[in-house]
């Protein structure tokens, strides 16, 4: 059981991630999300059960001839699916762990100054996700967003204009958020980052660094 | 016309009636290989992920091929399905959505952990009924809808679109689509309450 969530989903994005037209690190994202909060798991159910109600009253074009025939080999011929094993958290959610390959030992930080390490993870499509990892008490430099940006805590909490936001919680950044996120002095801060523009960073220095630290 | 198109009239028994046939067919299928309860399945459900398939914009013959995989791969989950948990509707959207994000997207799906059910959480037999009843409330709430508002809500899923790209299609500011698809949802949760 999930618990102390402030930070949800909104529906449109868990809509669309229902409907399955979020890009892939966007998907991971409200995944992972989902995978730590009961609330925002039942909305999805509900997301879903909306998508089951339009294909039932969808129109009925006729399938081709020898159409259930062919299906039926096709499901004989393959081995049946295998029961997983459910899979369990440890600081990552399993569909975080999907990707890195293990927990935490198995993310491959590299330093990009000032307290802060990251991970990029290997995403297709037009948005990027990262594992960022913040020294307790450091500063992800102020930045603003030209899309969408998508943080989601899995250790330790940071704070901004938006709050204070830990394990679980998400912070839903836009065009109009500026923001300097500041990890708690208790413990280094682990997030799942995603964007789907490149940031925008206030002073010079990030700035110039941004194409080295792609971000 | 198909004549089932008229089933939002027909009274809600009716409808759970038919979701629980659909339950017990995937259970025959997991239980004993039906071949018959295959078919009864693949006569109804095959039509409509493949129309489905085709609103998203997949041509006549890929939505056929994808319908054929969506109920093979019905044939090989049908362990894994769980009536508590949604409807038999309901599975089989999540199985079309994938494969649709597969063939149009060639993209992965990121899916949440499982839920791993304690001792005092076990589902029981009166969770599906509910689901049941639920899911037969949510298809009149739907059908209800004023038209403006469900045209969206059908664009949010069965178009690979997103919001902006709903905007230059229908020609409607992105503000307004948004604000419809809000309308739509608060109608359809008072309609749950």
């Amino acid at each position: 059981m999930t618990h102390n969530i402030a930070h949800h989903l909104t529906d449109s994005l868990l809509m669309a991630y229902s409907a399955g037209t979020l890009p892939e690190a966007f998907s991971l994202t409200v995944a992972a999300h989902v995978s730590l909060c009961d609330e925002c798991r039942a909305c999805l159910g509900a997301y879903d059960s909306i998508g089951g109600s339009l294909l039932e009253h969808s129109e009925l074009p006729s399938m081709e001839p020898g159409s259930m025939a062919a299906a039926l080999a096709a499901a004989k011929s393959a081995t049946a699916a295998k029961v997983r094993a459910p899979r369990t958290r440890g600081v990552l959610p399993a569909p975080l762990q999907d990707y890195v390959g293990g927990d935490l030992d198995a993310i491959k930080w590299r330093p990009v100054g000032l307290g802060v390490r990251q991970a990029i993870l290997p995403i297709q499509g037009v948005a990027t996700a990262r594992l960022l990892h913040i020294r307790a008490g450091a500063a992800v430099p102020n930045h603003g967003h030209r899309g969408i940006e998508l943080t989601l805590v899995l250790q330790g909490a940071f704070v901004d204009d938006g709050g204070r936001f830990a394990r679980g919680d998400i912070e839903i950044a836009d065009e109009e958020l500026d923001h300097t996120p500041v990890a708690d002095d208790a413990e280094d801060c682990i997030c799942l980052a995603a964007t789907d523009a490149p940031l925008r960073f206030s002073s010079w220095v990030p700035r110039l660094a941004q194409p080295f630290l792609r971000i | 016309m198909p004549t089932d198109r008229l089933d939002h009239d027909r009274p809600k028994n009716d409808r759970n009636a038919e979701n629980s046939l659909w339950t017990s067919c995937i259970a025959r299928i997991r239980d004993e290989s039906d071949e018959v309860a295959f078919a009864q399945l693949f006569g109804h459900f095959a039509p409509r992920v493949k129309g489905f398939l085709m609103k998203s914009g997949a041509s006549a013959a890929l939505a056929e091929e994808c319908a054929q995989d969506v109920m093979a791969t019905l044939w090989q989950k049908s362990h894994l399905f769980d009536p508590t948990r949604a409807s038999a509707a309901t599975w089989i959207f999540t199985i079309a959505r994938n494969r649709r994000i597969d063939a149009l997207r060639k993209a992965r799906r990121p899916e949440p952990e499982d839920v791993v059910w304690g001792p005092d959480t076990v589902p029981d037999q009166s969770d599906g009924l509910a689901l049941e009843e639920e899911s037969a409330q949510l298809a009149v709430a739907i059908a209800a809808l004023p038209p403006k508002q469900k045209i969206l809500i059908e664009a949010a899923y069965f178009g690979d679109l997103s919001h902006s790209e709903i905007a230059e299609k229908t020609g409607l500011p992105l503000g307004t689509i948004k604000s419809r698809i809000r309308l739509a949802l608060d109608r359809l949760r008072h309609a749950m309450n």
